[in-house]
């Protein structure tokens, strides 16, 4: 299990949970439900928003919120 | 026959084409308000149906669901769930993106579990086709049990087919709710249903989710005890309805679109990334495109507002000399048509800032600025979305502060309006300009122009200025809501021409109608007060001048002096002499609240100058003699004081309409005054104590 903010760009995981109640809510309702594939898409330069691809959208989040996501990594098919 | 008006809202993501398809159904016949009560904007517009329907559209905020957890959503969730609100929908319109159907029929079939006739617009299924995402459109009509129409709202294609099955959703419920919360909450719904009054299973959870925010009132206490006897955490289950409505979803996605190849330049969106969030390219970019939005509404409106300033001095000597002479007249010309050509003068800056923010907006570029800068600008308590307004407004706050809507959190854009007017506008430039030439040597300094380097230190010290009062405010100002980022960056697309133009007709038709009001307001205190002497002074003054040299130009001046404005600025004296002020800069300084430019012509007006040329101006108030030391009287320490006080206070009646206009409150403009004006008095009295 790894943290989201701590995945290089190119990985792909699957979302397992979300360790912040008011983050969960909106994360869900935009898709990141749990089992749902991603792949770090971009990272900010000087530590800012990451950006993930999910569900076929690229969605950016702070890296501080990021650091609540927890996801199992996934190999290349 | 006479027309039936239906009522229809339309509902979608952002980013989903739900303006577009707004515009495409109603044109320029748009009105823009508010709800009651909130800063959130309501956009509604008239639409013709058929031959017998006519429609009033409401464009709700784009959510992503009806959970309410922003101001945005809270309207959205108003409007839908209460049959009783004057806004209730006789059909809504949900537009989703076929390209992103997943996350964005998430809402739809939110709307269709609270049973109300809704039609699917689905946005871009040829874009979709395009890149490899095949939509069955029928079997997913089918599945949801409402009609679905494919459009593309850019082109305008699938309109005409849409209108039609409005008409016939009007008596059409959804064949079937999308998921029966019935069943996941046993019991509960139905007691919620009861205390509620209603039989609306979706309404009755929503209500029973909401438990912190306001509304519901009368049955508040009776849901939170339903909430304990239950023993339900509303967070729980809003967490626990989604994953369920997601699995739904999926299903429905899973036999209603099939995935294949990419046609064409998929790999387009994440070249021009590579380029635009580059660590350093990525800011250098950004910098250059700002530059040309600087030189956009610095100089290219110039020319424009040359014509509009021009055509209202025309249009005031021509009602001058129409109208019989006297009293209305002079209320016509210095008050009303003075502060109409005041109020005009800002359109072409309004319109060229807008012009490329709706450009940059619709291009997807803001998105990514906001990605690249939101780090820099956050630790000050600022938004990425920040940096647009902050700069424009070294052009001129007005449109600037218009531009902080785009930051979505309330205290991030508060901040952001309260401290942009510190930025040096480009109202401060003849003010400057003015003073910087009578003080400063044009000598060289390192090889450079002194005074170029003292005006561009001025620059320097707003931009300062501002973001250190950013920093402070972020202390200050409390807030409940949590600062959150998270953005959909949309893929790259070319921008629609008409998206653009409606944007900037709205912007000024807002600036013109909402600030409009209270600069005409205040315009005319101001006239009242610079063309009125308490008793008899005007008469004295005229007989006294009468028949000798120069008795316009002296009569203008001792009629000033004269005046309430006179009053003000001399009963002011005792409080300003500290920073080195007299009465005459005083009545400058109260004149100047029309605009800070104005100074100049009330220096010209109280020193007898005869005409507004700078550098008349200049040389006659270098001759101005101290009366107390006999020596002149703009010294340095004087110039440099004014200068500070210029750069800090809050002297422009336009921004503070445009604030109370943006917050819906007058305390945060009356704030904004009292704290900028504080930061004057005290910058301008140490300047000048320590160079005196």
């Amino acid at each position: 299990m790894q943290k989201l903010a701590n995945l290089a760009i190119g990985t792909k995981g699957e979302i397992r949970s979300i360790s912040d109640s008011d983050l969960e809510q909106k994360l869900l309702e935009m898709g990141c439900t749990p089992g749902e594939k991603i792949e770090v898409v971009r990272r900010a330069p000087f530590g800012g928003p990451v950006a993930i691809l999910v569900s076929s959208y690229v969605l950016s989040i702070r890296k501080e919120d990021a650091l609540k996501i927890d996801v199992k990594l996934l190999k290349d098919e | 026959m006479s027309k039936e008006q239906i009522k229809i809202a339309l509902a979608g993501n952002p980013n989903s084409g739900k303006t577009t398809l707004f515009n495409a159904f109603t044109g320029l016949k748009q009105k823009v308000g508010n709800y009651p009560g909130i800063t959130v904007e309501k956009k509604s517009g008239k639409a013709k149906l058929s031959d017998k329907y006519n429609a009033e559209i409401i464009d709700l905020p784009g959510t992503y669901s009806l959970f309410p957890k922003s101001m945005d959503e809270q309207v959205a969730q108003q409007v839908l769930c209460n049959n009783t609100d004057e806004d209730y929908p006789d059909v809504t319109i949900v537009i989703a993106d076929a390209t992103n159907l997943r996350r964005s029929i998430f809402l739809l079939t939110q709307v269709i579990d609270l049973n109300m006739n809704v039609v699917l617009a689905l946005n871009m299924v040829d874009i979709a086709t395009k890149k490899g995402i095949l939509v069955n459109v029928n079997l997913l009509s089918e599945e949801l049990g409402i009609q679905v129409i494919a459009i593309n709202a850019r082109k305008g294609n699938g309109i005409e087919s849409l209108k039609q099955a409005i008409i016939k959703t009007i008596d059409e419920k959804p064949k079937k709710p999308f998921l029966d919360v019935t069943k996941i909450f046993k019991g509960v719904i139905e007691k919620a249903n009861e205390i509620r009054g209603v039989e609306n299973n979706y309404a009755s959870f929503l209500a029973l989710c909401r438990q912190k925010l306001s509304g519901e009132v009368l049955n508040r206490c009776a849901l939170n005890q339903l909430c304990k006897q239950y023993e339900i955490i509303p967070e729980r289950i809003q967490a626990k309805e989604t994953v369920k409505r997601y699995k739904a979803i999926d299903k429905v996605i899973f036999s209603c679109v099939k995935k294949g190849a990419p046609v064409g330049k998929h790999q387009f969106t994440k070249k021009l990334d590579d380029l635009l969030i580059h660590p350093f390219f990525g800011y250098i970019i950004f910098l250059l495109i700002l530059f040309l939005l600087f030189q956009a509404v610095f100089s290219w409106s110039a020319y424009p507002m040359e014509l509009i300033d021009g055509l209202f001095t025309d249009l005031s000597i021509w009602t001058a000399n129409a109208m019989p002479k006297g009293m209305l007249n002079d209320l016509v010309v210095n008050g009303i048509l003075a502060g109409l050509g005041g109020i005009f003068i800002f359109v072409p800056q309004i319109a060229f800032l807008f012009a490329f923010i709706a450009f940059l907006e619709d291009t997807g570029y803001m998105a990514r600025v906001s990605f690249i800068t939101d780090k820099l600008l956050r630790g000050v308590g600022l938004n990425g979305r920040s940096i647009i307004p902050l700069l424009s407004g070294a052009a001129c706050a007005v449109p600037a502060i218009m531009s902080a809507r785009t930051i979505s959190s309330w205290k991030e854009r508060l901040i952001t309006i309260m401290v942009t007017p510190l930025m040096s506008c480009s109202a401060r430039l003849p003010v400057y300009t003015l003073i910087i030439s009578m003080i400063i040597p044009a000598d060289d300094f390192l090889g450079f122009n002194l005074q170029g380097l003292v005006l561009m230190i001025f620059y320097l010290i707003g931009f300062v200025s501002a973001i250190g009062a950013a920093y402070l405010m972020k202390f200050i100002i409390k807030s409940k809501e949590r600062s959150y980022y998270i953005m959909e960056m949309p893929s790259y697309k070319i921008p629609d021409w008409k998206t653009v133009i409606y944007t900037i007709v709205e912007k000024i038709k807002v600036f013109l109608f909402d600030a409009g009001k209270v600069i005409i307001a205040i315009s005319i205190v101001l006239w009242f007060l610079s063309s009125f002497a308490p008793g008899k002074k005007f008469e004295q003054i005229e007989q006294e001048w009468s028949g000798k040299a120069d008795a316009e130009m002296h009569i203008a001046a001792d009629k000033l002096e004269a005046s309430y404005a006179g009053i003000i600025g001399k009963t002011i004296e005792p409080a300003i002499k500290p920073l080195g002020f007299d009465w005459k800069i005083g009545i400058s300084l109260i004149t100047s609240f029309a605009a800070r430019e104005v100074f100049v012509g009330t220096m010209s007006t109280i020193y007898s100058v005869g005409d507004d040329n700078i550098q008349s101006i200049k040389e006659r108030l270098k001759n101005v003699k101290n009366q107390e030391t006999g020596e002149a009287f703009f010294t340095p320490a004087v110039g440099i004081s004014l200068m500070l006080f210029y750069a800090f206070a809050m002297q422009c009646m336009s921004t503070l309409a445009i604030v109370y206009r943006e917050t819906k409150h007058w305390k945060w403009p009356v704030i904004q005054f009292l704290y900028m004006g504080v930061l004057a008095y005290l910058s301008s009295f140490i300047a000048y104590q320590i160079l005196s």
